[in-house]
């Protein structure tokens, strides 16, 4: 058979079924693969064993990367952080052992930016990762390394988590699907906390199809996460040819009016709304007016929940300390020398919109922005089934380019944070390629869908259609450049 | 406009020990983000209900029985420094 790096997960499935693979020849493929784009924090082959995988399952042999933020019990988990190095869990998170429970098999921990607070990876304490459409440029992030690693030819699937867009914004960058489900149906526990009220755990996969495979087995209510409630219907396989009688709405201020939209994302897009309509699909324009105060609400109330979750990193029970003679120097010192830049400012800005004086014009306003972006979108449902956006305003960008300046790279987030701060489902899949402004390669230009709390099946269906029409080459990126 | 003041304070309040330069970009760059954000200020948000959490739960009980949980070995093995079954830091008075 051939190079089985090649395979989806439904087709190694099919080929272990067959007899032509077996799950030791899959892994090894991977494993044997050296990593040239930094995507991984630990391997098994250089630091021990991964853990132990049921033998039989949905997901049978099927090797995964799981993004560092995710405990596992054994294995080092740094969530990018210097003020975790060393650290190793006694407990494994609920979403890993769900895989492990389905057969799924570990590869490694996945780079990432500093506790998922970045659109980058480039605020990773341990290095930057490469994109594999191009080493020069952004993987995008913060689930980088889990969507380096898929594209790359480093693994066939991946979870990451995704806060405000850190599922969406990569996958698009990188030319895969990802996609973060309704807010509480995947439990969060052993997931290391960024924003509780907005992280959510989600796949990366080559196909729409093996997205829902991930999907299904991931999804449940855990009584380990009084915040998780599953999804109520089972995750069913898409099987959609055609979108005939689906309600498509095209919201204009994240489409053609997005801050920073690229002229070749805009291009692929509308390209990919005249694909729709062919499909059979009924596609108007619509408007969520609150839409575009959505990072504004977002870097408030995601600082705010940061600064107080990352309260824990104090030196006492876990990761790093730096010696001091009183507790309180103790503290200050840990945590100056453990956290990098962007968490740092992160702290302040939320810790300064939580400060006496400053909650309720700050806290409590993007509170309520909050409220009246959900509403938008509830408003706009009534008349859609669904709706599709860009992704990303634009293709990946250069290491380094929008580094310095934090509010450009927080617009990366634009069209991605008003379904994280409403909750609902949302998944990103290749749509074609553009060149960045200003002329270069072509690179990938992912297009979102999304739809009502748990309408993950019906986003699947219509993400299986139109990833039919659109014939994207959904092969790795293989070390050593062939495809 | 977050002046070099107000960053001090935020990072007493924070637990950050900033270097001088530290101080002196984060005032850039948060007023920067600060000036940004404040464009909801200008939004008329008089009777909307702030939204803390999207999905509607319902409180989640379970009878009071002990179960077991992480060990106190277990517990205190990621620590820095533990003696006599605890976590050992510095002194809070010195």
């Amino acid at each position: 058979m051939s190079d089985p790096r090649l395979l989806t997960v439904a087709e190694g499935l099919g080929e272990i079924a067959a007899g032509n693979l077996s799950a030791d020849e899959w892994f090894a493929a991977y494993a044997d693969t050296p990593d040239g784009l930094g995507a991984y924090l630990w391997r098994p082959d250089g630091g021990g064993a991964g853990p132990a995988a049921a033998d039989s399952g949905g997901l049978a042999g099927v090797p995964v990367a799981i993004k560092d933020i995710f405990c596992i019990e054994g294995l080092p988990a740094t969530a990018g952080s210097r003020i975790l190095e060393g650290y190793v869990p006694p407990y494994t998170a609920t979403a890993v052992e769900r895989l492990l429970e389905a057969g799924a098999r570990v590869l490694g921990k996945t780079n990432m930016d500093e506790f998922a607070m970045g659109s980058s990876n480039e605020n990773s304490a341990y290095g930057d990762v490469r994109n594999p459409w191009d080493l020069e440029r952004v993987p995008g992030g913060s689930s980088g390394g889990s969507a380096a690693v898929v594209a790359g030819g480093l693994a066939p699937c991946s979870i990451g988590t995704d806060t405000g867009g850190s599922i969406r914004q990569p996958a698009a960058l990188c030319g895969v699907v990802g996609m973060k489900p309704t807010y509480g149906s995947i439990s969060r526990s052993g997931m290391i906390a960024f924003a509780s009220s907005l992280d959510q755990c989600g796949p990366f996969t080559r196909d729409v199809r093996d997205a829902a495979l991930l999907l299904a087995v991931l999804g449940g209510r855990d009584r380990r996460d009084s915040t998780s409630i599953g999804f109520p219907e089972p995750i069913a396989l898409p099987t959609r040819e055609d979108l005939n009688g689906i309600r498509i709405g095209v919201p204009r201020e994240l489409s053609s009016d997005a801050e920073g939209i690229e002229p070749g994302v805009k291009r692929v897009f509308e390209r990919t709304v005249a694909r729709c309509e062919e499909l059979g699909a009924e596609v108007a324009e619509t408007y969520l007016p609150n839409a575009r105060h959505g990072i504004s609400a977002y870097y408030v109330l995601a600082p705010a929940e940061a600064s107080a979750n990352l309260a824990r990193y104090d030196g006492v029970r876990f990761g790093l300390r730096e010696g001091a003679d009183s507790l309180d120097e103790m503290y200050e010192r840990t945590r100056s020398a453990g956290f990098g830049p962007e968490v740092k400012r992160r702290i302040m800005l939320g810790t300064y919109a939580l400060s006496s004086g400053f909650y309720d014009a700050h806290y409590g306003s993007a509170q309520r922005v909050r409220t009246l972006i959900a509403r938008d979108f509830t408003a706009a449902f009534d008349d859609f089934d669904l709706l599709i956006t860009p992704t990303s305003p634009s293709v990946a960008f250069e290491l380094g380019s929008r580094a310095a300046d934090p509010l450009a790279m927080y617009m990366s987030d634009y069209c991605t944070v008003p379904m994280s701060l409403a909750g609902i489902p949302a998944i990103s899949i290749p749509a074609g390629l553009a060149a960045p402004d200003g002329g270069g390669p072509q690179l990938p230009v992912g297009l979102q869908i999304t739809g009502p709390a748990f309408s993950e099946s019906l986003i699947l269906d219509a993400a299986h259609a139109i990833e039919g029409a659109i014939e994207f080459d959904h092969r790795p990126k293989l070390p050593g450049g062939s495809s | 406009m977050i002046d070099r003041e107000q960053v001090l304070h935020i990072a007493r309040l924070a637990r950050l020990r900033l270097t001088e330069a530290e101080v002196e970009r984060m005032s850039e760059e948060l007023s920067g983000i600060l000036d940004h954000v404040e464009a909801i200020g200008e939004l008329d948000l008089e009777g909307v209900e702030p939204t803390s959490h999207v999905v509607a739960l319902e409180n989640v009980l379970r009878p009071d029985e002990p179960v077991p949980s992480l060990d106190r070995e277990r517990a205190l093995a990621g620590a820095p420094d533990s003696a006599a079954g605890s976590f050992r830091v510095p002194s809070p008075q010195a």
